[in-house]
Formats: structure tokens, sequence, C-alpha cells
């Protein structure tokens, strides 16, 4: 192979990388962004970088007891989970799901913390 | 072997496994040592046996409901909180009490984990941190008062303020989301005779600390320095 | 004649493929119940919240200790230099790494969560025996790896002295360390006990040397060969005087928990009514792995091969007898709150805890047994371990 058609392999290799969701476009799947609204941050750069927030403060929270009101999961949850099951992770559309199939990125959060939406879930559970 | 090389290969023995121990030894040092105890925040209880009834058991309710427990009594359920009845063989004397994790300021538990999952906050609260945790269940072979659960099987609908989840390690937390929102742990609040008192050992002006200058108070297994953050009245 | 013996080769080496496909077969069904016990959790196991640790442990203790025990064989030859362990070291190296490996992979996939088990390596808690055993255990891999490339590679020749010296030294550190994970449970009767490193380390001599025997002797038949008399004769001796010795240092573990007063429950749990425990400590540890295989060593008469092979079966057997006494009878003996009360929970306070052990958690453990026998069966086939003897010459 020539030395320009080895660099545009290498070209398409790297690009193959870059997770579809950076692209500061529609996204090629169906999500269900529940309410929505204003985020704590720019959607694209959420898209990038939530896992470091939520890595961040996790341990903060954990670890420290330093609370943030804003970064917080259960207020992703709040805002994000569908208004029509109250969840983020409950359908392939979902939240969470819609995209981290997509990108067959594992999630690993939701074996212990809850996917339902606080509001919802003490409503379900006053008795 | 002739006898002189069988001397020889004994001392040798001898003085490597003297080596290979001596570094125990020193850890055995280590993981008992001090503690940073001058925090401003050091979160107790003190509980009044004398007040607890046999039988009642609304303190383990309101445990479960709040962090989310089946409350079911296999040996593989969770159970943070538990009633233990007493009896002393020699006097008769029964006598019923709560027993959880103690919120050692000296916890087995963190001494031995591997990876540093089971951890203790400033504020003395003990707890694991689920992220870390790989479920080895070492600190539960350490604890002394079989305060820590496994979890045996997955989850579902856990409550958003407090994950649980399979194949880690968990114990009573103080109710350490209530606390951080300057509420009690939820079997203070339901306990109806309120032999529960929750509150800030290492404030002197705090019911607690008043009280626990007044009165007598134990600590189970007192033996084994634990200094634990739960105290009892009256055993 | 020639025929025959192509035809006895052609035989043999159908059956080690054989072998090695049974092996293949039990760590698929180790594996199998491992991605259920991943899928379902614990729940299939017969492990609870009071046997917190059970059949994979039994297994995985063996097989580590084992491993650190069968490098004897290789320091006598290379720190003490005797000629006759010094042929075979490569052999005893061998069995080390594939013991450790076998008895880690089945601690590692008992976990709750064994996709983190690097987290000990990333997030190292400095004062958990448990994190300080993960190094240990590495350690010993790289050295027992190292050694035997300076054994078997001319040019690394002059490094197998220090290399045998420092995995000689290496793995006393690394059986101490195994001991000192129960010697630091002080709040448990049944550990907590400044005896249990150095019964660890006696103990490994005897299982280990067990294991080697156990393995030369199948190699030797194999390739018809007769290990010497004299060679024989003389292991069999060492093993017997390891035999004794983990017994004496068994006894002195019970004997100082009965000088305690607050043991003496305990002991009598263990060693008298507790049922499967007193039953396997004195039938299967006692019985079978000591009187049996000291009989089968010192009584005279007892010169044959078959005698030596017997007695380091019965060295293993007793050997897992005895951690499945000492790791599940240790746990199922409840933890004492309150010394001097009769106490009663739901959780189990005053009761003693049941255990049944599911076909899932021994399959894994067998699991661990099998990978040890690959990885020993492949190497001995394609390189040269077999023990090669100058004619013998007392030393
Ligand atoms: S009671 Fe047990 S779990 Fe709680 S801090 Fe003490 S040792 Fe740890
Ligand atoms: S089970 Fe989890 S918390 Fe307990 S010692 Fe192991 S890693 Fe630490």
């Amino acid at each position: 192979m020539s030395v320009p058609g080895v660099r545009l392999l290498l070209l398409l290799l790297i690009s193959l990388c870059i997770p579809n969701v950076w692209a500061d476009q529609a996204l090629p799947y169906k999500i269900d962004i529940g309410r929505g609204g204003h985020c704590v941050r720019d959607p694209v750069w959420m898209r990038k970088n939530h896992m470091h927030l939520l890595i961040h403060q996790r341990d903060l929270t954990v670890r420290e007891g330093k609370r943030d009101k804003e970064i917080d999961l259960r207020n992703c949850i709040e805002c994000h989970a569908s208004t029509k099951d109250d969840s983020v992770i409950a359908r392939s559309d979902s939240f969470c799901v819609a995209c981290h199939r997509y990108e067959a990125v594992k999630i690993d959060c939701f074996e212990c913390h809850s996917g339902i939406r606080k509001s919802a879930w003490l409503e379900r559970n006053a008795k | 072997m002739s006898d002189v090389q069988r001397r020889n290969f004994l001392k040798t023995s001898v003085g490597v496994a003297a080596v290979a121990i001596a570094p125990g030894l020193l850890l055995f040092k280590v993981a008992h040592g001090q503690s940073d105890d001058d925090s401003k925040v050091r979160w107790g209880m003190l509980i009044d046996t004398s007040n607890c009834a046999e039988g009642c058991n609304e303190c383990v309710k309101a445990c479960n409901k709040e962090n989310g427990l089946s409350g079911g009594l296999a040996p593989t359920d969770s159970q943070w909180i538990r009633k233990i009845e007493i009896k002393d063989v020699s006097t008769g004397h029964q006598f019923a009490l709560p027993m959880m994790c103690q919120h050692c300021a000296e916890p087995p538990c963190v001494d031995v984990c591997p990876t540093g999952a089971s951890f203790k906050r400033y504020d003395g609260i003990v707890l694991v941190d689920k992220h870390r945790c790989i479920g080895c269940r070492y600190c539960m072979m350490a604890c002394p008062y079989k305060a820590r659960s496994f979890v045996h099987a997955p989850l579902h609908d856990q409550n958003p303020d407090v994950p649980r989840g399979k194949g880690t390690v968990e114990s009573c937390t103080m109710c350490v989301h209530r606390v951080d929102e300057g509420k009690q742990p939820a079997c203070a609040e339901a306990c109806p005779n309120k032999s529960i008192l929750f509150g800030n050992l290492h404030d002197p002006n705090s019911e607690i600390a008043k009280k626990i200058r007044a009165v007598a108070s134990t600590q189970v297994r007192a033996d084994l320095n634990l200094n634990t953050g739960v105290r009892y009245q009256g055993i | 004649m020639m025929s025959t013996s192509f035809a006895l080769q052609h035989k043999k080496n159908r059956l080690y493929y054989a072998l090695l496909a049974g092996a293949g077969l039990v760590v698929l069904l180790a594996l199998y119940a491992v991605s259920l016990m991943e899928e379902e959790g614990h729940i299939i196991t017969g492990m609870n919240n009071q046997i917190v640790w059970g059949m994979p442990h039994v297994f995985a203790i063996f097989l580590i200790v084992a491993a650190s025990g069968v490098l004897n064989v290789a320091s006598i030859g290379s720190v003490f230099g005797k000629a006759i362990y010094k042929a075979r070291a490569p052999l005893a190296g061998l069995l080390s790494i594939a013991m450790l490996s076998g008895g880690l992979a089945v601690l590692m996939l008992d976990l709750g969560r064994p996709e983190r088990f690097m987290l000990p390596a990333l997030d190292f808690n400095i004062t958990s025996v448990f994190a300080w055993n993960t190094v240990l255990y590495s350690g010993m891999f790289g050295l027992v790896i190292a050694y035997l490339w300076s054994m078997m590679e001319k040019r690394m020749n002059v490094y197998s002295k220090p290399l045998g010296v420092a995995v000689f030294a290496w793995r006393f550190v690394l059986t101490t360390g195994t001991g000192l994970i129960f010697a630091f449970l002080t709040a448990r009767e049944a550990y907590g006990s400044a005896v249990l490193p150095p019964m660890f380390i006696v103990m490994s001599f005897a299982w280990g040397m067990a294991v080697f025997h156990i393995v030369q002797m199948v190699i030797y038949a194999w390739n018809d060969k007769e290990l010497e008399p004299e060679i024989l004769e003389r292991k069999k001796r060492l093993l017997g005087i390891f035999v004794l010795g983990s017994l004496y240092m068994v006894v002195a573990y019970h004997m100082t928990n009965l000088y305690f007063a607050h043991r003496m429950g305990f002991e009598r749990f263990i060693l008298l009514d507790g049922g499967v425990y007193p039953a396997l400590f004195w039938w299967g540890y006692v019985l079978i792995g000591n009187v049996l295989p000291l009989a089968l060593i010192f009584l005279p008469g007892m010169k044959t091969r078959k005698s030596a092979m017997l007695a380091s079966l019965a060295v293993v057997l007793g050997g897992f007898a005895f951690l499945y006494v000492f790791i599940i009878g240790g746990q199922a003996y409840p933890l004492n709150l309150f010394p001097g009360y009769q106490v009663s929970s739901t959780f189990g306070d005053g009761q003693i805890g049941s255990y049944t052990p599911s076909i899932y958690e021994i399959l894994l453990g067998f699991g661990g047994l099998a990978i040890a026998f690959i990885i020993t069966t492949v190497s001995v086939h394609v390189l040269n371990f077999m023990p090669h003897d100058k004619s013998y010459i007392a030393d």
C-alpha cells in the first residue's frame, strides 16, 4: 500500500474510535430525554464528559459526604427519566440506554442505583 | 543430610521464618494504630437497654423500610439491624437490645479491606464504598459484631437514596443520607420508647455527650478496644 | 518389539489428550458455574452471611499453601545444594506456578465482583493483609518464573542460586501472609492466634511434598522409569517428618486455644460435639491425614512405591479435611458478643451456622485443580521437567 493509502486507512481507523455522539448534530437514534430542560452543563459537552462529572462527584459524596445539589445522579434522573415510565433505563430508547447501546458501553450504575425518578418512587412507596 | 548440614538447614529456616513474621507483626501495629480523633463531629448512639422492650421490632422495621431491605430472615438475606434477646444464665435476668454496625473508631473491617472500599468518614460513620467493593467478604470475617451482610442476589427497585447491589457487602450506614440532611437515623426516630439516642459525641453540649458523661454506659466487646460509636446503657 | 512400543506410545498419546480434554471439561464446567454465580449471585452457593467463605476458599487455600510448600524441594536443592533435590527443582517450580494459578483463579472467580479484581492493585489499602497477599502472590509468580528460566537456560545458570534463595525467602513470607489472613481476625475464636502463620508454613511443607511425590511418581510411571529406591525412601521419610511437624503445630494451636478459658466452647465444638466438623477432624485429618501416612512411611516393611503414593494421597486428603474444619467450622461457631450470656436473634446470634456446599462452588474448586493439572501436564509434555538423576551418590 502507498504511504497516502496507509495514512488514509489510519485516519479512517481513528475516526472510527470517536463516538458518534460527540458530533454536534442530531443523534442517529431515538432517545427519550424525559423532561429535559436546562442541563447543568452544555449538552454537547455533557455527551462527552458526563461520566467524569459523575465519577468526580461520586467520590466526593461517598467518601467525604460533600453532596452537590446539582451534580447528583438523582438530579439527572429527575429531569431525564421518561415522562411515560419515570425511568432512564426501562426501554431501549430510555435516556441512558439509547446512547449506551449505540456506543456499546456497558452501564454499571444501575445494578445498585435506582433508575427511577425519586419523586415518582416516593409516591409509589408512600404507604 | 549430615548433622551439620541439618543444623544449618534448621538455622537458616528459623532465621528466614523470623524475618518473614516480623513485618507481619509490624503490620499488626499499623493496623491498630492511631486515628484522627480531633474531628468536630463524631456521630454516635446511646441505646438504653432498660427501655428497649422484648419483642418490639420497630427499629428493625423502620430500617428495612428506609433502606429498602426485604425484611427476609434467611441466612442469605441482609439484616442491617437486629434485636438480640439476652439471658443471664446465672440469674435468669432477661433483656433485649438492637445490634448493628457499631461504627468503630478503630474498625477492623476497614483495616482488612484490600481495596479501601470499607472506610470511615470524617464524622465517624463507617461505610462500604460499593464502587470499590470487590465482594471478597474479608470485612465480614473481621467484624466482631456480625454487622455486615453480603448481597447474595440481584436487587431491583432500590430506594433512590440508598444504592445497594449484588456482589457487594453492606451494613448499617447510620442512615448517612438522612444524617447529611440534618435528620435522625430511621431507627432512632422510630423507637416508641425513645431508647435510641442519636447525636454528636464530640460536641460536649449535645444531649448524647451529656448523657454519656452522666450515666454508666458500655461498649459491646469493650475488650477489643475498638472505641465504638454505638454505646449501650443498662447491660 | 518395535511395533509394540510404538503402539504403546500411541496409546499414551491418546491417553494424554483424553486427560487434557477431561481437565478442560472440568474447567469449562467451573466457568459455567462462575457465570451462573455472576448471573444469580452467591445465592446459588451454600455460602451465606454466617459462613462467608466456603468450599472455593478450601480449594484455593490448599492450592496456594501447597504451591508455596512444593518449592521446598527446589530450595533444598539450590539453597542447601543437594543434588537429588536440585534435579527436581524445575519440576517443583512448575508445580508451584501451576497450583498458584489454580488457587488464585478460584479465589478471584469467587469474588462478588470478579470483574474488579484488579482494584486491590490500584487502590491499595496498606493495612490490609489481603492486599499484601496480592503483592506476595504476583511477586512469587515472577520470581518462580525467573528461577525456572535460570535453571533451564544455560546462560542464566549463574543466577539460579541467588534466585533460589530469593524464592526460598519469598515463599516463607507468602505462607506467613496466608496465615496472617486468619491470624488478624482477633474477634473470632477459631482464628486470631499467633500460632497460625508458623502452622501454615509447616503444613505447606507437608502438603507441597505430598503433591510433589504424587506428580513425580506419575511422571516416572508414565515414562516407564524407576525412581531409585534410596531416593524414594529418603523423600518418603522427609514427608513423614513434615507430617509430624504439622501435626505438632495443629496440636499446639488447639492447646493454646484450650488454654484460653473463653475459647473452651469453641474447642468443644470443633473437637467434640460439632457434628460434621469433629468427625472430619478426627477421621479425615487425624486418621487419614496423619496416622495412615505415618504408618505407611515409618512402619517397617512398607518400602514399596505404592505405600509412598498412598501416604501422599492421604496427606492431601487430610489437608482438605483440615482446611474444611478450619475455615468452615471456624465460621460456623457463632461470634460471642456477650460472653457469659445466652443470646438469640434472627441473624444467627448464639446459633451454629449451617452450610451445605452447592455443586457450583465445588465445580469452581475442581476447576482450580484442573487448571493446575493442565499447566503441569502440558509443560511436562512439551518441556523437559523430568528429574535427571546422575547415578545416585550419597551426599
Ligand atoms: S461494627 Fe463491624 S462493620 Fe461496623 S465499623 Fe465495626 S468492624 Fe466495621
Ligand atoms: S467485601 Fe468489599 S468492603 Fe468488604 S473487605 Fe472485601 S472489598 Fe472491602
